[in-house]
């Protein structure tokens, strides 16, 4: 028990580790950084992409991969925009999308379980289906003009930010979901090795496509809060972020290879990227592009962290 | 997981098949029923039409797909290339604006560079043992950082007769582009087919450990195909830098990397790997350029384009895909 104990927890406090130096070093540096705007900005700020990479993890926890997360954050904005432009009322206009960005998520889970196709292909595919959706909906950004978003932006600056309590809520139930259910356990035992699960009994096939409906149904919601966060929707949003969402789950000590993670990592791993973002908006001097390379020297160092860590588990 | 024994009897032409059919039946639509498009004129000796629009604009596409279609033979993947294009053109248009370098060491410089990037990709699968799509994430993340920096987020122009003609220029009446994309598929066919290595790539793909015992390096050839892949991807990074007249980090390459694996895949490699067809991945690209340009020149609304290309593309690995699954579903109970 104890080797496969500190195989596991060790990426995970490795991100911990991280993310506390990181964040003492900033407070160190700069003046007013060891404060509370900062820490909610942090999470308000990264609230869509958290809640695109809780449902990363759990598909990369059952061996797979979601490509198509950033085109559903897109797709699901400009849907939401364009139904409130039509007089939908924003709540039904959010139902609708989840339901629909789920159902999408399904649809591809089941080609994947059908079909045989690998998910590397099948969510590539997505991904341009879904942009291209996005597209067909609106090539502009459509503005968000109603009451329900007036009030959500009035208790964000006032009270709390709403998109964190969405991120903070999905990621208590996605806890629950990866840790103390049967799903969660069928996800970690497809990971850990698929063969032996389907000759355990396990339904393989079902959780495969609920996996990806789980993906699916994540990445809509980060579209929805990215709505709120910005009170307009645009077909063009979350480019490029089903990397970012990868990344953070990586840098959460997810292991690519499947079986092995916590969906808690992943939430330290989106506020390790977003404080990168963070401490170079504060050093002004340093160019955007800066966080693109710290972030790929950080996945480099957690994947050959991992990596020595396999190989001595392997070896013991 | 790839069955080579499925179909011996024309191993060559077997996988080809649905490839070339869709790329006809474009092909013949267009024909019928898009006006002009078969039209093609001669001016100074150069052909011009949209067929050789067709051929110049795949040529990225086709070039990274040959070094692409290696890569996942070896059961890998490289989502790198879009960023390595990306370097290429910042190293290339720094060289020739900023330092006046020549134009012959500016090429070869910045394929230097692409090689070095492909050898990167290359250490971390082949001696890291990390997987493929992780290893080159990294590149893909942080290589357009790379780029961004290298020219300082700014957009070069690059003004020089030489460096134009790579895009721009034609040899024997064709595109350049073209007869690079021609030049690369003899190279890489010669190097593959009449040489072992494609065989040690095959192996390699079908079954390391396997391979492994049978005395092949198995490390070499992971390091040569992403070398091989960063090579290629640098020479469409100078097509692509010298069609713009201009390095633009932000944009140079985007989602290339998709289009070509996507070509690869709808020329008939399987992603599981162990074997390929270079033929079929330079057929694949074609289809994906005709259908854009069909898209174009149909004066069906542009937002239409990802939609339509994603369902053809799924459309064609089903066909691909269906033997497959007929053989799976008898095989398997779930």
């Amino acid at each position: 028990m104890t080797p496969r104990l500190s195989r596991t927890h060790i990426p995970l406090l490795a991100t911990l580790s991280v993310f506390v130096l990181l964040y003492a070093a900033a407070a160190l540096r700069y003046p007013g950084f060891l404060s509370w705007p900062v820490f909610r900005n942090l999470l308000a700020d990264n609230a869509f992409l958290g809640l695109a990479a809780i449902g990363m993890t759990f598909v990369i926890l059952a061996g797979g991969i979601d490509l198509s997360v950033g085109a559903m954050i897109g797709f699901s904005s400009i849907l939401i925009a364009k139904l409130i432009a039509r007089q939908v009322h924003p709540l039904l206009a959010i139902v609708v999308t989840v339901v629909l960005g789920t159902g999408l998520g399904a649809s591809m889970g089941a080609l994947i379980r059908f079909m045989a196709l690998p998910a590397f292909l099948v969510t590539l595919a997505g991904m341009f289906f879904i942009r291209g959706l996005g597209f067909v909906i609106s090539l502009e950004a459509v503005t968000i003009k109603h009451r329900f978003y007036g009030a959500i932006g009035d208790f964000s600056l006032q009270t709390f930010p709403v998109v964190t309590v969405v991120f903070l809520i999905a990621l208590a139930a996605a806890i629950y979901l990866a840790h103390y259910t049967r799903f969660g356990r069928n996800v970690y035992a497809i990971g850990g090795n698929e063969p032996s699960a389907l000759l355990m009994g396990l339904p393989v096939g079902s959780t495969k496509v609920w996996l990806y409906a789980l993906s699916g149904f994540h990445s809509s919601l980060a579209g929805v809060v990215y709505t709120f966060y910005t009170s307009s929707g645009n077909a063009t949003a979350g480019t490029m972020r089903e990397l970012d969402a990868i990344a953070a789950v990586v840098i959460g000590g997810t292991l690519l290879s499947g079986g092995v993670g916590y969906v808690f990592g992943t939430l330290v791993g989106v506020l390790i990227l977003g404080l990168i973002q963070t401490i170079i908006t504060f050093e002004g001097t340093l160019s955007s592009w800066w966080t693109r390379i710290a972030i790929g020297v950080l996945l480099l160092a957690f994947i050959l962290i991992q990596r020595i860590l396999q190989s001595r588990t392997a070896r013991s | 997981m790839s069955d080579p024994s499925a179909s011996r009897v024309p191993a060559w032409l077997h996988p080809l098949l649905w490839p070339v059919i869709a790329l006809a039946a474009l092909l013949l639509f267009n024909l019928l029923f898009t006006e002009g498009f078969a039209h093609i004129a001669i001016k100074d000796g150069h052909f011009y039409g949209s067929l050789v629009d067709v051929l110049k604009q795949a040529s990225r596409v086709m070039l990274v797909s040959l070094g692409m279609t290696l890569i996942i033979a070896t059961g890998g993947v490289d989502l790198s290339v879009g960023a390595v294009i990306a370097i290429a053109g910042s190293v290339a248009a720094q060289l020739l604006v900023q330092a006046h370098s020549g134009l012959a060491t500016a090429i070869f410089v910045t394929l230097g560079v692409c090689l070095a990037l492909g050898v990167w990709n290359g250490a971390l699968v082949a001696w890291c043992g990390v997987q493929p799509i992780v290893a080159t994430l990294i590149l893909m993340v942080a290589g357009r950082g790379v780029a961004q920096l290298l020219t300082d987020g700014q957009i070069i122009t690059v003004e020089r007769a030489g460096f134009t003609f790579i895009a721009g220029g034609y040899f024997l009446g064709l595109p350049f582009p073209a007869t690079l994309v021609l030049l690369a598929l003899l190279l890489t066919a010669a190097l593959t087919r009449k040489t072992a290595m494609g065989l040690f790539i095959e192996s390699v793909g079908n079954n390391e450990t396997a391979s492994y015992f049978a005395g092949v390096n198995a490390r070499a050839v992971k390091l040569f195909v992403y070398a091989f892949c960063g090579l290629c991807a640098g020479v469409a990074g100078l097509i692509e830098a010298s069609t713009i007249k201009a390095a633009d980090a932000n944009n140079a390459g985007l989602y290339l990397e998709l289009d070509a694996i996507l070509a690869v895949v709808v020329g008939g490699t399987a992603l599981t790997g162990g074997r390929f067809n270079l033929v079929g991945s330079l057929v694949g690209a074609l289809i994906i350029q005709t259908l854009t340009t069909t898209i174009l020149t149909r004066g069906v609304p542009v937002q239409y384009t990802l939609v339509v290309k994603a369902v053809v593309v799924l459309a064609v690995c089903l066909l691909q895909s269906e033997q497959f699954r007929a053989r799976l579903m008898r095989r398997r109970s779930v």
